[in-house]
């Protein structure tokens, strides 16, 4: 019998079962994007199968940290930058978990941005969320690493004198299989992108646009965007690395001079996850290893055993 | 100071084979019946430089590395032959004979490679005369010639250990075996060769003078010889751990290849990551999931550890991380050991914080006490940190085999099973109440994990409400933060009922001088302690392991019963002297420090002459390289 029963449990999920019954409310100002990241996963979660109790949503400190306190799953709020090292630790404990993590742009590309690296290098097989509204927001609106060229904020009152990072661009270098970007206020392809993104298999980066109506009035996710898959203008191959990276650039480019572009950037389904890369080298169990922990016939293997090379 | 014993020291340049030698030559000792401590000095260099390894031989107990020793094979540094004049490092190829004399004994043995060595090298370091003064036997042998003749210059180690056996009287019995276990056939036929060949012209061409012989021993039982990373990873393995994360730093890296080498056969995961961060909360992520992990580090690692440590304290997820202390500040000195990152282990990480911490002195307290920080661990969700240093992680001793035949504990401690958390508290909207009010036994409230039925809730490093939620509502921070606080007494009760042997004690029991320390200075305190009774004093000693939470009880008892007491510790400025006193809040003006922070560990004769200073009436320095810190008020 399976330890871990709420996995791949079949039956009809309701919407509401991702959302708490009782407090908390958001703390997240009116008109904040986090909201909507917050609805396209909740849309997202029964459409691709999962219940609350599969899915394990793993998030670093500021206004995203708290996406799992208003999101109904099992949940680890855990601290600034370190979403992903124990995020990547729990699927390979318990692959069959569906792990989400999620942070901030300052969380997740600048505190963050080693393990970002190393994560999507090893293609570890989560997808990883980041709201990216261009500043750090519950710290009271100082600069982040994607705020623009010459943006004035309290820590940088003279104007930035740093280009931005561009998150696309590094992530694919980095070896993540799938990179997209999407915003808030565009639900519809959010929800869709979330969903490929949690069957893509391997690390999964969306770029989410969230608009902070506070600290970043200027930031340019409230002007119209386009979807790079359903513009003329744009044709590629989301599949073909070069064309890819081509098209990352221009879109990072243009971004902070009033054209947003979004969509599906970069899918590679061929490179196998790091969970498989492991098991072929023999470094990961078949079975889950958390489960062998409530398995009464396991045999463990003891010190013992190894004596014989110190006799 | 006996010669009942061998201290036979290996030395030679980094590269050299210095520890495989040494390996083989101490098992063989073993298997002939002798009790072993193996003492490894090495630069932080990977080739050159002068390096030896220690073996003491007895047919008693050995706790230490002894005082000095009484056989040098020294085999020429091969990788010190330095082409550029005035180059930093130099030529060095008689530093493995030259920086060995001071420490070889009265009526010593030296046996130095001839072919390596230079004639030249050898009078500028007055050989001749001083081995004359300490009547030292001198055997200067082309071991590199008779290396080359039968096979390649690399085995003019084995040839050494063919002219150590022939000058100790011993058989070769026990070494042709080993090196048949530990040699490929096409190396072994030359070796063995090589070995015979040394051992009999030795035999025929030298008149041996000398008293020193091999001592002689029995062990009715079977015996293996272990590090202390051995016994932290076996440790580990038996404690149910199966998950470990790190990032390479010496001396942490032995146990981090030990349990990575071992576990894909075991079905455990070892992850080698970006930095100590990640490795630390890795292990915290395993953890969370469902699986007893660890991870560790030294000093300069540990410190990116603080962060995910506090982060297991506050979300209540086990785990164990262990840090393997080398001399600091900073970087400080990668290779030589130290005691001097205890208050760090003790305090680092934000607010109030608190943890287990357990410092094994010896080989078999190391493996007891790494298993039991898995219990604890899982039990009372909390980390718990194994602290020891470099000396105890590289020192090899034998121990009894049966010590190890016991079954594994892979047991989750407090988590629920599915069943169990149907009957579990939840709240209105389902959710199970993980850091509950009710349910608070020995201050633990039972956990859930990730994808068991019923279990669902929220783990966060802000302070939080019974299912998770981020609160600042003063009675339930008041009721979580005592409870995880508390915590630690509930362990201290355990621990006191069921684990009391955690602290060593020694000597005479009815004295009232007594000496304290802690960790791997244990078996110099220990040893010395025993002879200074011989010699008529009386004195009694203790050993303490349980750093946090403080065995206050045991202590304050020990601490009443002396008039005086000197704690001894590897660090400058009397850290564990320091929390005596802050936990018992009293006795300063009972406690010396004798300190020692030059890189080396403490040999049982300053530890002697520590008490002699302190106990003496006229005012004197002692002559080693430690440092007397008087009682306050003095």
């Amino acid at each position: 019998m399976s330890a871990f029963n709420a996995i791949g449990e079949e039956r009809e999920i309701d919407r509401d079962e991702f959302t708490p019954g009782v407090e908390p409310q958001p703390t997240w100002c009116p008109g904040c994007g986090d909201f909507g990241v917050l609805k396209s996963l909740k849309q997202a979660l029964p459409e691709v199968g999962k219940t609350p109790e599969e899915v394990l949503t793993v998030t670093g400190i500021g206004c995203s940290g708290k996406l799992n306190s208003y999101l109904d799953t099992y949940g680890f709020h855990t601290i600034h930058g370190r979403s992903l090292p124990v995020a990547r630790a729990a699927k390979l404990a318990n692959p069959e978990l569906e792990v989400i993590a999620a942070g901030g742009d300052g969380d997740g590309y600048g505190i963050g941005g080693n393990h970002w690296i190393h994560t999507a290098r090893e293609n570890h097989d989560i997808t990883y969320i980041v709201f990216n509204n261009e500043i750090f927001g519950l710290t009271k609106g100082q600069t982040s690493p994607t705020s623009p060229k010459g943006h004035k904020s309290k820590t940088q009152p003279s104007g930035s004198a740093k280009m931005p990072l561009r998150p696309l661009s590094m992530s694919l270098n980095a070896g993540a299989s799938y990179v997209a970007r999407t915003a808030a206020v565009n639900p519809n392809q959010a929800k869709e992108i979330i969903k490929e993104a949690i069957e893509h298999d391997g690390f999964a980066h969306v770029d989410f646009l969230t608009q902070c109506p506070t600290w970043n009035k200027d930031a340019r996710q409230y002007v119209p965007y386009i979807d790079v898959q359903e513009s003329d203008d744009y044709d590629f191959d989301v599949t073909d690395r070069r064309e890819a990276a081509e098209m990352m650039h221009e879109t990072e480019d243009v971004l902070n001079e009033g054209t947003v572009l979004t969509g599906r950037y970069y899918v590679d389904e061929d490179r196998p996850s790091y969970t498989e890369e492991k098991k072929a080298v023999g470094e990961l169990p078949d079975e889950p290893l958390a489960e062998r922990y409530f398995d009464d016939d396991a045999e463990w293997e003891r010190s013992y055993d190894l004596l014989d090379r110190h006799k | 100071m006996s010669d009942d014993e061998l201290i036979w020291r290996i030395a030679g340049g980094s590269g050299d084979g210095i520890d495989s030698t040494s390996q083989n030559f101490a098992k063989a000792l073993m298997r002939s019946g002798l009790d072993i401590f193996t003492h490894r000095h090495y630069p932080s260099r990977i080739r050159g430089g002068h390096t030896y390894v220690e073996i003491r031989a007895a047919d008693h107990e050995v706790q230490s590395r002894g005082d000095g020793y009484n056989f040098l094979l020294s085999l020429g540094d091969s990788f010190a032959r330095n082409p550029q004049e005035e180059a930093f490092y130099g030529n060095e190829e008689i530093k493995p004979l030259s920086e060995n004399l001071d420490e070889l004994r009265e009526g010593g043995i030296i046996v130095y490679d001839e072919g390596l060595i230079s004639e030249e090298d050898v009078e500028a370091i007055n050989l001749e005369e001083r081995a004359e003064e300490n009547n030292w036997h001198v055997f200067p042998i082309d071991l590199r010639s008779l290396a080359k003749e039968h096979g390649r210059e690399v085995m003019r180690n084995t040839a050494g250990v063919g002219v150590t056996a022939a000058l100790l009287d011993m058989e070769l019995e026990h070494i042709e075996n080993l090196m048949s276990d530990a040699m490929s056939d096409d190396i072994l036929e030359a070796n063995l060769e090589i070995l015979h060949e040394a051992y009999e012209m030795t035999i025929e061409e030298y008149d041996f003078e000398h008293d020193l012989r091999a001592p002689e021993g029995t062990h009715e039982t079977e015996q293996a010889l272990l590090s202390g990373s051995n016994a932290i990873a076996y440790g580990a393995i038996d404690g149910g751990c199966r998950f470990i994360s790190g990032y390479p730093m010496t001396p942490w890296t032995d146990v981090f290849t030990i349990l990575s080498q071992n576990f894909p056969d075991m079905g455990g995961i070892s992850e080698q990551v970006e930095d100590e961060i990640a490795a630390a909360a890795l292990a915290v992520g395993a953890s969370h999931a469902g699986v007893k992990a660890m991870s560790g580090s030294s000093g300069g690692g540990f410190a990116l550890m603080s962060e995910p440590l506090g982060l297991a304290e506050m979300t209540e997820t086990p785990l164990v991380l262990v840090e393997s202390m080398r001399a600091g500040p900073s970087t400080g000195m990668p290779t030589k050991p130290e005691q001097g990152d205890l208050e760090f282990v003790l305090y680092t990480s934000q607010g109030d914080s608190s943890r287990v911490v357990f410092a094994p002195g010896t080989i078999e307290e190391a493996y007891e006490q790494t298993r039991l920080a898995f219990d604890i661990a899982w039990e009372y969700q909390i980390p718990t940190i194994i602290i020891y240093d470099q000396k105890l992680s590289g020192e090899n001793t034998n121990v009894d085999v049966e010590f190890f035949d016991r079954e594994p504990e892979p047991g989750l401690g407090t988590t629920l099973t599915e069943e169990e958390l149907l009957e579990a508290a939840h709240d209105a909207s389902g959710k199970f109440e993980r850091f509950g009010y009710d349910d608070n036994e020995k201050n633990v409230s039972k956990r859930s994990l990730p994808g068991q039925k019923g279990g669902r809730y929220l783990a966060t490093g802000n302070e939080h409400s019974p299912v998770g939620h981020i609160s600042e509502d003063p009675d339930n921070r008041v009721y979580q933060m005592t409870r995880r606080i508390e915590k630690l007494d509930s362990i201290r009760e355990e621990l006191d009922e069921e684990h009391p042997s955690n602290q060593t004690y020694y000597g005479d029991e009815t004295a009232d001088y007594g000496i304290i320390t802690w960790g791997s200075s244990h078996g110099a305190v220990a040893e010395a302690v025993e002879r200074l009774n011989d010699d008529g004093h009386s004195v009694k000693g203790i050993t303490v392991s349980d750093m946090m939470p403080f065995p206050e009880k045991e202590m304050t008892e020990f601490l009443e019963s002396v008039d005086e007491a000197m704690v001894v510790e590897m660090n400058a400025t009397a850290q564990f002297r320091g929390l005596i006193q802050k936990e018992l809040g009293r006795f300063g003006e009972k406690l010396t420090s004798l300190l020692k922070y030059n890189g080396n560990p403490f040999e049982p004769a300053e530890v002697v002459e520590g008490y002699e200073v302190n106990v003496a009436e006229e005012e004197r320095e002692p002559t080693a390289q430690v440092r007397i810190e008087p009682a306050a008020g003095d």
